[in-house]
């Protein structure tokens, strides 16, 4: 059986050098020829640490303390780095998370592409055009040959991480090692990027071992799952197994954090809303010097929105869709060119106006980075007392008081008011800013992507506390998101954007189970879903599955 | 609580030996650093003139203590002008932007095209000098790089989000600039500042050196090492310790700068 392996990892441990903590602990597995592996795991489990040490590219600070790698009959840990060299792109390639960084900026696509086939193969210039034109006609570029005197920054995300992907599959590799290769991706391009990355290795038979935290992406295209927890591996099986069984508490944890669709809400429809946006249009202008004035851009055209009391209006959309622009300015951080916001039936214009100073007492915002959204240096109740400072009617014991109640609130006990943000974990930091958000007790909250930079359990626990503060306080909300999977579990409303424009809206099941609009759809098909079955396990579901043949735009 | 790094303790050592030779100089002596004496003109350093004596007789320690204090004074008032007036214009051009940034910044390039010390030298040619003619002179030329550095850092705070949150809040702009932005500059102006307080250190020298400084008999290490190259090849004392004052001092500012702002970055903190 043992021939029948490609790559055998043994008892791996990789420790820190210098504090002699072990990172990756004893980790077995192995891939066999063909055959799609997903790691999965939350941030400091391991996973991306183990998958470099493959191919000898830890960081240096850490160091293999232990444990064999075998690849093809050969030992990667005696090896000479000249060896591994040669092994490196021509037999095992790897794919990175950023594309944006991982394509050398100054140099042209086509001479980035032949770098690789000019050091493995002994190939003549043409030969290795005619491949690398086929390779980039395959990934689906549209124009190849102008894609080869092209340099990166012309390309856009997407279309760099394939053309990153041809720059690998071209030297056909026997193991892929794709590291999150698209979570910087927008969700429909991601679904393009990695169904052409299952298409392209499935046809030469190339292995890969795919890196993610995402446990419903793996789930959609690998054979089988490792699952890691703190260096550990927890759990080992076939994806369908796995899914339907979780033997490991670990697991199952992760598999219960999958966000789901909770029974919908009662909103009165006679309420009168409480935020309304009308004809909203903002315009970013260009750069202005002192003799040139460069053309602007129309971020949003003309937006209609309401919200009604203690209703959660999500706002979903791609990246460029203006959906974080439309937050912002609803927020009053910038300046619409037209249109107007209301609020409790007054406009916010102009800023001190008396519907402004009523509007910033009770519009408060969430945003999308606990690491930046909170002053360094401040302490933690120094932070969440700042919300109230505006606030006339409160003594400095009942502000004190709010900040204790706040705080426990949202789970933190007493002991935090002393600490600084850099001393606590993203999930808490998260945990502070809506605690600064909702001290307040606004009527309206704003929230920008606040679980997108956090760990899968971790973003359930967060997205559980939100609902449950939003039901005992009763504020409305606009959420803001590009994670449908969120959307689904806490919108009583979803409004669609594309490009500046409200595309499609209507309540959440309309939305999720009828979409109208291509663009909804073509959304909802680029995400997979777990549903949970009768006996506590997961089964995959594929949203509109109609959908995906008339998108599989990459030509085979 | 860990130790101090070694250099944050050499360099504190440095400075505060400066700092004490600066306040004792101030009020005493060993000898009166003015008080000619031609019987002991050019002596050695020996039992008596621990440090010799110059052209005129004066005890060269004395005048090396004297001049610390006048020194130590100059350049601390020359920093604090240039850091105020520089954090002013560098946070309001850096947060309000606009037409009021774009003036005033292509004015500060301006300035920061000439040579700190040709523009001191300038100004001075103007106001005269005297020590508060130095102290203006030098405050204003080191202006601008202050300004350089407030604004840049001001520009890259003003789009994090914890300056939007306090928008949000419904904080004027004043609170926000006072209570988000102006702490979070304090790191990278500590490390100017106190690599600033060498720059003017070396700059009142060379404006001495140059016969435009502190007018003598009053002594500063720049001028005492001025009216030294004349004696060079009979008196090298008179050269090598206020020499070896000027690069003492530098060096502790150098090293006490760097151990500062890892102490006063809160991020920097052991957790």
């Amino acid at each position: 059986m043992a021939e029948s392996k490609l790559l055998s990892v043994e008892g791996l441990r990789l420790t820190v050098a210098r504090s002699r903590l072990e990172v990756v602990k004893g980790i077995s597995f192995d891939v066999a020829p063909g055959e799609i592996v997903g790691i999965v795991g939350e941030s400091g489990s391991g996973k991306t640490l183990a998958a470099r040490a493959i191919m000898a590219l830890e960081p240096p600070a850490i160091s293999r303390t232990a444990g064999t790698i075998r690849f093809d009959g050969q030992e990667l840990t005696q090896l000479s780095p000249s060896d591994l060299r040669r092994l490196r792109g021509a037999r095992i390639g790897m794919v990175f998370q950023e594309p944006m960084t991982s394509l050398n900026p100054s140099m042209l696509i086509g001479r980035q592409l032949d770098e690789g086939l000019a050091l493995h193969r002994k190939l003549s210039a043409e030969e290795r055009q005619t491949l690398v034109l086929d390779m980039l006609r395959r990934v689906g570029i549209r124009d190849p040959e102008g894609a080869l005197v092209s340099y990166p920054h012309q390309f856009s995300g997407g279309m760099r991480q394939r053309i990153m992907l041809a720059s690998v599959m071209l030297l056909q590799p026997a193991l892929l090692v794709a590291d999150e290769p698209t979570t910087a991706l927008d969700a429909v391009v991601q679904r393009d990027v990695l169904e052409l990355m299952v298409e392209l290795t499935r046809a030469r038979g190339t292995a890969v071992l795919m890196i993610s935290h995402d446990l419903s992406m793996v789930a959609r295209y690998t054979d089988r799952i490792i699952v890691m927890c703190k260096g550990e591996i927890v759990e080992e099986g076939k994806t369908q197994d796995l899914l339907r069984q979780p033997k490991h508490p670990y697991t199952q944890k992760l598999l219960a954090a999958m966000p789901r669709r909770l029974p919908a809400r009662e909103i009165p429809p006679t309420a009168t809303p409480i935020v309304e946006v009308r004809e909203l249009v903002v315009d970013y202008h260009g750069r202005q010097g002192f003799f040139r004035k460069e053309a602007g851009k129309r971020a949003l055209h003309g937006i209609d929105l309401f919200i009604k009391p203690r209703e959660v209006v999500a706002l979903v959309g791609g990246s460029g869709s203006g959906k974080t622009t439309l937050g912002r300015a609803i927020a009053g951080l910038l300046n619409p060119s037209g249109g107007d916001i209301r609020y409790a039936g007054r406009s916010i214009a102009p800023p001190r106006s008396e519907g402004w100073t009523d509007y910033r007492f009770n519009c408060q915002m969430v945003f999308q980075d606990p690491y930046s959204s909170l002053d360094p240096r401040m302490t933690i109740g120094a932070l969440v007392r700042e919300a109230l400072r505006q606030v006339p009617s409160m003594s400095a014991r009942d502000k004190a008081e709010r900040v204790h109640e706040v705080l426990r609130e949202v789970g933190l006990s007493k002991d935090y008011e002393d600490r600084f943000p850099h001393e606590l974990s993203g999930g808490q930091r998260q945990r502070v800013a809506i605690a600064r958000a909702v001290v307040r007790r606004p009527a309206f909250v704003i929230a920008d992507e606040p679980v997108s930079a956090l760990d899968v359990t971790v973003r359930a626990q967060v997205l559980d506390l939100f609902a449950d503060l939003q039901q005992r306080h009763g504020f409305s909300c606009l959420f803001i998101s590009h994670d449908l999977g969120v959307v689904e579990q806490v919108a009583d409303r979803v409004i669609v954007m594309q490009d500046g424009h409200i595309v499609e809206e209507g309540s959440r099941d309309a939305i999720f189970d009828r979409p109208q609009h291509p663009y909804t759809r073509q959304l909802l098909s680029a995400i997979p879903a777990l549903e949970t079955t009768a006996s506590g396990g997961v089964r995959l579901k594929w949203r509109l599955d109609a959908e995906r043949v008339a998108h599989s735009s990459v030509v085979a | 609580m860990r130790l101090p790094a070694p250099n944050a303790i050499l360099g504190g050592t440095i400075i505060g030996v400066l700092l004490v030779c600066a306040l004792f100089g101030a009020v005493w002596t060993p000898f009166d650093p003015l008080k000619i004496n031609f019987a002991a003109r050019l002596q050695p350093p020996g039992p008596v003139y621990w440090l010799g004596t110059d052209e005129f007789g004066r005890d060269v320690l004395s005048r090396l203590m004297a001049a610390a204090a006048t020194s130590v004074w100059i350049s601390l008032l020359t920093v604090t002008t240039a850091v105020t007036a520089g954090t002013a214009v560098g946070v309001l051009t850096g947060y309000f932007r606009g037409w009021t940034d774009r003036i005033l910044m292509a004015f500060n390039d301006a300035l920061l095209a000439f040579p700190g010390i040709l523009l001191a030298l300038g100004l001075l040619a103007v106001i005269g000098a005297n020590k508060y003619g130095i102290i203006l002179a030098l405050g204003l030329a080191y202006t601008p790089s202050v300004a350089r550095v407030v604004r840049g850092t001001v520009l890259s705070l003003r789009e994090r989000e914890f300056v939007e949150a306090s928008r949000v809040m419904g904080n004027p702009e004043a609170f926000t600039m006072a209570r988000h932005i102006l702490p979070n500059c304090v790191a990278p102006l500590t490390v100017l500042a106190t690599s600033m307080f060498g720059w003017v250190l070396l700059s009142e020298s060379a404006l001495s050196f140059l016969g435009l400084g502190v007018p003598p008999p009053a002594p500063t290490w720049g001028n005492m090492l001025a009216s030294s190259r004349s004696f060079i090849a009979q008196a090298v004392w008179l050269g090598i310790f206020p020499g070896l004052c000027i690069s003492l001092t530098l060096l502790g500012i150098n090293l006490l700068g760097d151990a500062l702002r890892d102490k006063l970055d809160p991020r920097m903190r052991g957790v």
